[in-house]
């Protein structure tokens, strides 16, 4: 496959591992708490850069699957002791979500606007329905849900077959080894034949279809794959914070996403990466200086992004590049990033 | 909860409460549907809106203004001008690009929570609602569970007759058939939208202040609002007042059902859920199939 | 008989823009399809690749029944549309797009080898890497015509084919069609007369979604029904 022997690709494949290995060794264990975080919440940003980017399904609501993931692996890690049950729980009970609301939606054929808006309310009343739920009467087995407590002491991640939970380190290699490989997943898949259908379907969705593929399929198929990845996501967001509660499908954690996206660029996966870092550590930086409320900070750099940098910053930093290193100068588009 | 009075009472009281679920379902959805089947914008902003009437209304009431006053012209008034200063400095930059305005929309959103519960505190305001109750056999309904659904009916009516019977009706009509023709002829189909989207504004915020003694206000209080109200729009389909009565209809008698068999939250998933199964065969929304072109 | 469309309608709140047509193909034939704009020929080839569903009336295709079929199915029957505006990936280049034509038709292990006959074949090799949203409209069209012979298929329906080309480019896609002739169906809707003319055998032509008359290009000419449904507006067409 080409995209093996690209440049960036064998780049990210080197330094990502280096970095990975020599970060705890450098920074605080503070830093390294933080960092865990943000990578677990940069895959939850490339989830919704493959089905939005790549597919052009507006998925606003991949909140709801994030939470999902959260909420199995809690349920099932709390019941069944350890984390491998809950991380199979927190890809399984998402997908099945996505399956269930993509064959609606994608076979109904709801046009991808009310797909938006769908997906959204799901994670809103998801939002509501677990918000409801305190009290003693609503347990899964071992695990009460908690209502707008939520679930406390969520069991951290260990290896399979391995009792020792994983400690700060240890997490922090798991969250980044997570993100590193479906990093590099995704790009791999965006250049395999299911991932060239994917992006055709996004920029053509009649021509796709007057050329014989199924487009229905694929999308269910995009929107599965993201959900699953998502999912994962929350399993580990859970294990990381020892906690899991109804915010993460509130609406303004949906929108959250949606900035990460937008902000780095839609049609890349550096882009959305990039976009949770920066967005998380200004968000974090401005609530240490306490300068502001949190819900007008992304209020503004949700405006700006659609407004001021409609591409996304990897986009156009990379055209601002090219017109610096040769203006006129064909420059061949890169597909995926 | 129905444990005395006879069965004609309890019919009635049944009645009584899925008329205001549908009614009230009209109410959060209907200042959406306009903007949407008019102009084809969808507005994320649509649940602060109603939050910001609800606080014109509380506010203005605690100021000394009349009650009614406040309720049928400081709430539309305030968010009918707040609803043309964001059509022009947003919403118009961004026309024909639906998801773009989506995303706009849902940033001010988070803007206008933010600027209120910086402002106006994360308390509940309120005030309480007046008429005192009614007797229906061995229960009582308050008063003014009627008056809300007096409130959706008339606003239907004059909503109908503004859009069918009024020149203003008849140029929105037209340029929401065909702006570029309307253009043609001579309308200023910026003037229209403008408008549009400030009547849009001014019908949620009033009923932001109709249904604030019963809910009160807080500054989140408009993601309670939006879910159901976008559902309920999408569901009615491109006909603004036909889709939206059809669909709070609809809609809002799944929901009292499910909630009289269980609890109000599974009443919004049963919400939810119907929604999504009617969208499956009625992809374009109820009025995408039946009493097209209607408005 | 390769396609046949019974009684076929299909209406948009209240007003038919298809309304009981009766149409058949034999195989290897090619057929154009003339009448003024809203005549409901657009309508007709939405309904026959499946992105309309008729609201009456069947479609039988090599004897199966597929009305109502979705548009991917019926393309895997072999049935290629080219459309009025050139329907491309934009954001890809011309080489990905035969690629992605050339892959459901023939697999993934021969898609790269059809893929460069392809561009061969349409003469943009040159431009192999660069994004369809970059060429001119001839060009464009090209690509596409391109896209749905990868295809292979056994009808093809090719709408205003020569729209937007250059003289050069007629030429060209008349000297293309007539070498498609008799190997593959084919239907083609045009304006161009000077078009028709070079390459038609028979000819439908549709007024007020129905079949008004269906006869040989000469016969059509002649006849004076043609002449004041349609054929009278574009007089100047005739003449020339």
């Amino acid at each position: 496959m080409r995209e093996l022997r690209s440049k960036s690709f064998i780049a990210a494949a080197v330094a990502g591992p280096a970095l990975i290995v020599a970060l705890p060794q450098i920074v605080e264990v503070y830093t390294i708490f933080n960092l865990s975080v943000y990578a677990i919440l940069a895959t939850l940003a490339l989830s919704l850069g493959l089905v939005w980017g790549m597919g052009g399904i507006l998925s606003f609501g991949q909140s709801a699957f994030f939470g999902l993931g959260g909420y199995a692996y809690a349920i099932a890690a709390i019941n069944f002791a350890g984390s491998t049950p809950g991380l199979l729980a927190a890809v399984a009970l998402p997908v099945v979500a996505a399956a269930v609301i993509g064959y609606f939606a994608f076979f109904g054929r709801i046009s991808d606007v009310y797909f938006a808006v769908i997906s959204l309310t799901v994670s809103l009343i998801l939002y509501n329905l677990i918000n409801s739920t305190s009290g003693a009467a609503y347990r899964i087995g071992d695990a009460p849900l908690g209502g707008y407590n939520g679930i406390p002491s969520v069991p951290p991640l260990n290896l399979p077959f391995a009792a020792a939970p994983l400690d700060f380190a240890g997490t922090f290699y798991a969250a980044a080894l997570l993100l590193l490989v479906v990093y590099l997943g995704l790009r791999l898949l965006v250049n395999t034949r299911f991932g060239r259908v994917v992006v055709s379907v996004r920029e053509n969705e009649l021509r796709a279809e007057l050329l014989g593929y199924d487009v229905r399929l694929y999308k269910l198929g995009v929107f599965c794959l993201g959900a699953a990845i998502a999912g994962l996501a929350g399993a580990f967001y859970a294990a990381w914070g020892s906690f899991i509660g109804p915010g993460v499908f509130s609406i303004g954690f949906a929108a959250q996403i949606i900035v990460w996206v937008l902000l780095g660029g839609l049609g890349t996966l550096i882009g959305p990466v990039l976009g949770c870092f920066i967005v998380q550590s200004l968000t974090a930086w401005l609530g240490e200086a306490e300068a502001s409320n949190p819900s007008i900070v992304l209020g503004v750099l949700f405006l700006a992004a659609v407004m001021l940098v409609p591409k996304g910053l990897v986009p156009s930093l990379r055209e601002w590049g090219r017109r610096l290193l040769g203006a006129g100068r064909a420059v061949p588009r890169e597909r995926a990033p | 909860m129905f444990a005395e009075g006879g069965h004609i009472d309890t019919a009635i009281l049944i009645l009584v409460q899925v008329l205001y679920a549908v009614g009230s379902l009209f109410l959060i959805a209907v200042g959406l549907a306009i903007v949407f089947g008019m102009m084809g914008v969808i507005n994320f902003a649509h649940g602060e809106f109603l939050m910001i009437g609800g606080f014109a209304f509380v506010l203005a009431v605690k100021a000394g203004v009349n009650f009614w006053v406040a309720m049928f012209v400081v709430a539309p008034l305030v968010v009918a001008l707040i609803g043309v200063v964001v059509e022009r400095l947003i919403i118009r930059h961004l026309y024909g690009r639906i998801v773009d305005t989506v995303l706009a929309t849902w940033g001010l959103s988070l803007l206008f929570i933010g600027i209120a519960s910086e402002t106006l505190g994360y308390f509940q305001e309120g005030v309480a609602p007046p008429f005192g109750s009614v007797r229906i056999g061995a229960y009582q309904e308050g008063a003014y569970t009627f008056f809300v659904i007096g409130v959706a009916l008339a606003l239907l009516a004059a909503l109908y007759v503004l859009l069918r019977y009024t020149p203003f009706g008849l140029i929105a009509r037209g340029t929401m058939q065909n702006a570029a023709m309307a253009a043609a002829l001579g309308t200023n189909v910026r003037a229209v939208y403008s408008i549009t989207f400030g009547i849009g504004a001014a019908v949620s915020g009033l009923a932001g202040a109709v249904l604030a003694p019963i809910a009160g206000v807080l500054p989140v209080i408009g993601v309670t609002y939006i879910a159901k109200a976008f559902i309920t729009v999408i569901v009615g389909g491109a006909s603004p007042l036909a889709g939206t009565a059809l669909a709070s209809s609809l809609l809002g008698t799944i929901n009292q059902a499910a909630t009289f068999a269980s609890t109000a939250v599974l009443g919004e998933v049963a919400l939810l859920g119907a929604a999504i199964v009617l969208l499956r065969f009625l992809p374009a929304g109820i009025t995408g199939r039946f009493l097209r072109g209607s408005v | 008989m390769i396609l046949e469309a019974r009684d076929l309608w299909r209406t948009f709140g209240g007003v038919a823009a298809v309304a009981g047509v009766d149409f058949a193909l034999e195989e290897g034939e090619l057929r154009c399809l003339i009448g003024a704009n809203g005549a409901g020929k657009s309508t007709f080839f939405k309904m026959l690749t499946g992105q309309l569903a008729p609201s009456r009336g069947r479609i039988v295709l090599k004897g199966e029944d597929i009305t109502g079929r979705p548009a991917f199915e019926i393309a895997r029957r072999g049935v290629g549309i080219k459309t009025q505006v050139p329907s491309l990936f934009d954001g890809l280049t011309v080489a990905e797009n035969l690629w992605l034509a050339a892959r459901r038709a023939h697999g993934a292990r021969r898609a790269d080898a059809v893929t460069a006959d392809l561009l061969g074949e349409i003469r943009l090799a040159a431009r192999a890497d660069d994004e369809v949203g970059t060429l001119s409209h001839g060009q464009r069209q090209w690509v596409e015509l391109g896209m749905v012979l990868a295809g292979e298929p056994d009808l093809l329906l090719l709408d205003e084919p020569a729209a937007g080309m250059t003289a050069d480019e007629v030429e060209a896609t008349v000297a293309l069609i007539k070498a498609m002739r008799g190997r593959r169906t084919l239907v083609i809707v045009e304006h161009d007369m000077h078009f028709i003319r070079r390459i038609a055998e028979k000819v439908t032509v549709f007024h007020r979604g129905r079949v008004l008359v269906e006869d040989t290009m000469d016969s059509i000419l002649r006849n004076p029904e043609v002449r004041d449904a349609y054929l009278g507006q574009r007089a100047g067409g005739l003449d020339g």
